[in-house]
């Protein structure tokens, strides 16, 4: 079983490191376009410059790192609906492997190249924007695992229903970017109308940029207990959901 | 025949809506032979064997599978089983020996990858991607992928379609290879021909129905017992001896070619005792049988092709 789940996730990987734009979509260009908004920033930003806008400061990274986690979410939605359309799914189960370490394997390649990007990004961010900040890393990668489980739930349950292969990508966008413009990460929740705080506050990204922006500032899990416990809700409701809507073919 | 059948299939029926795409099959699979399933496309004999290969829960009926339940022993029943697909894909960039390694990783026990590949004459691609296979050479690797933990019953569903004649041979000649190791073979197929050279015994479906079971040799026999010998002789009074034969139902021709048809097994015997007899000048001398492409239209109104 475990076996079985290595080796499927080492094939995926070198799959997926295969593809033409994998590697370049996923890793290389996010990277790049995080130096190439800080060489245009003009190189370092130190903390206490109280002049910078307080988005280029203090938020950039969290929107970057949710970025991230999205693309590799509708990355692994297309290549889910791609191993549908193709029959993959079909052949693969017609094995011992169970149907759980098939998608586990898919999950743990996100991950890693998630986690890649995100090592890549915020060694390369340092050097502009993040030097005198004293970012609590263990726990901001604990919580960004969290946020990125957490849409990758999501991820499976779009991944359930989407039709075919084709409307896999768009309909994953249409459903991910109007949450992330409610979330909060770009105008606060509080002064939206009601009714789009209300939608704002139903919306599980909502509580990963809360959690996201709280530990990267430095506040405690505690504070935060919350916003886990709404992630925490999403992942069990959507993982329930998809097991119940799944389709192999 | 004495030992219980490798899979037994009673009363089972699949609906999709309101499509009824397998309506109350029953049929055994016996160990050591190479079993048919035939009839045209959407007949129901993919339906049919997902739900055998434990794929697919039918609505209702019984089976067992190597003496297992193939819907609550799923996973113990794909050990003992080796499945190839109609219409399947693998991962585009995947190469032909990762496949080949990965199945063989998933069970206790596999065979040698490279030489099974050598076998289906895929050791030149070992190290191409799935993509740039050609139909053919897919095909055999599915086969390969079925094969690589040498199980007892191999399910084969349209396994030449999309093939030339001389892929198709090739792949004929490895089933049969793998029947003479023991194993048993499940299979569908759309091709007469195919059932026909390959199966010891058929079972026709029709509409998700089975019509009959039986050998081909039988099934012919039973459903289209009537022979033609064709002869060409310039002999003037052939209408009338031929007319004579024992066993003939009917006599025509077109100019010098006469078309002896009859019901009885000795029929060609009786005609060559004719033309020797009576010392005819024969000029050309064929036989006609009736194939599994004629029983099928006899037993269900309508060409297999259609």
């Amino acid at each position: 079983m475990t076996t079985g789940l290595l080796r499927l996730t080492w094939l995926e990987i070198k799959i997926f490191v295969r593809e033409p734009l994998g590697v370049i979509g996923t890793v290389a260009i996010p990277v790049l376009i995080f130096v190439v908004l800080g060489r245009i920033g003009g190189g370092r930003v130190p903390a206490e410059a109280r002049d910078v806008p307080r988005f280029v400061s203090a938020d950039l990274p969290i929107l970057v790192a949710i970025v991230i986690a999205l693309s590799a979410v509708l990355s692994l939605v297309t290549i889910v609906s791609i191993y549908r359309e193709g029959g993959i799914l079909k052949r693969l189960r017609a094995t011992p492997l169970r149907p759980a370490t098939i998608l586990t394997a898919h999950v743990l390649v996100k991950l890693l190249f998630t986690a890649v990007t995100v090592a890549l990004t915020i060694a390369l961010g340092r050097r502009y924007y993040l030097m005198d900040v004293d970012v609590p890393v263990v726990s901001f990668s604990v919580a960004l695992l969290l946020v990125t489980v957490s849409v990758i739930a999501i991820g499976f349950l779009i991944a359930s229903v989407v039709p075919t292969a084709r409307f896999a990508q768009p309909i994953g966008t249409l459903i991910f970017y109007p949450m992330l413009g409610l979330s909060g990460l770009f105008v606060p929740l509080e002064v939206l109308p009601p009714a789009l705080r209300m939608i704002g506050r139903a919306l599980p990204l909502t509580y990963a940029v809360s959690l996201l922006r709280g530990i990267w500032h430095g506040a405690g899990w505690v504070a935060h207990a919350g916003d886990v416990a709404a992630l925490a809700l999403t992942i069990a409701v959507c993982a329930a959901a998809s097991a119940k809507v799944f389709r192999w073919e | 025949m004495n030992s219980a059948p490798v899979v037994r299939v009673e009363g089972i029926r699949k609906t999709y809506g309101r499509t009824v795409a397998v309506d109350d099959v029953s049929f055994d699979v016996q160990a050591g032979e190479i079993f048919g399933l035939i009839g045209p496309n959407g007949a129901g004999k993919t339906t049919t064997m997902e739900c055998v290969e434990g794929l697919r829960a039918p609505d209702r009926g019984s089976m067992v599978v190597l003496g297992l339940d193939p819907r609550r022993q799923r996973y113990l029943l794909q050990h003992r089983i080796g499945v190839q697909l109609q219409e399947a894909q693998l991962q585009k960039r995947i190469k032909v020996r990762e496949a080949v390694s990965f199945w063989a990783s998933l069970y206790p026990a596999s065979v040698d990858g490279d030489r099974l590949l050598e076998q289906l004459g895929l050791t030149d691609r070992r190290d191409a991607w799935f993509m740039t296979l050609s139909g053919g050479q897919k095909q055999r690797l599915f086969i390969a992928l079925a094969l690589i933990h040498d199980p007892e019953l191999v399910f084969l569903d349209e396994l030449t379609t999309g093939l030339d004649p001389q892929a198709r041979r090739a792949i004929w000649d490895l089933v049969r290879s793998i029947r003479a190791r023991g194993k048993t073979v499940f299979l569908t197929t759309h091709l007469m021909e195919e059932a026909e050279r390959l199966c010891d015994r058929v079972a026709i479906i029709d509409h998700g129905r089975i019509v009959d079971i039986d050998t081909p040799e039988r099934l012919v026999r039973r459903h289209c017992p009537e022979r033609a010998v064709i002869v060409t002789t310039g002999d003037s009074s052939a209408q009338a001896r031929f007319s004579t034969i024992p066993g003939v139902t009917a006599v025509s021709h077109d100019d010098r070619r006469f078309t002896i048809r009859g019901r009885a097994d000795d029929l060609v015997t009786q005609v060559i005792g004719c033309l020797a007899e009576h010392r005819m000048p024969v000029d050309d001398f064929r036989t006609e049988h009736p194939t599994l492409e004629d029983v099928f239209l006899e037993l269900t109104g309508h060409s297999i092709r259609a």
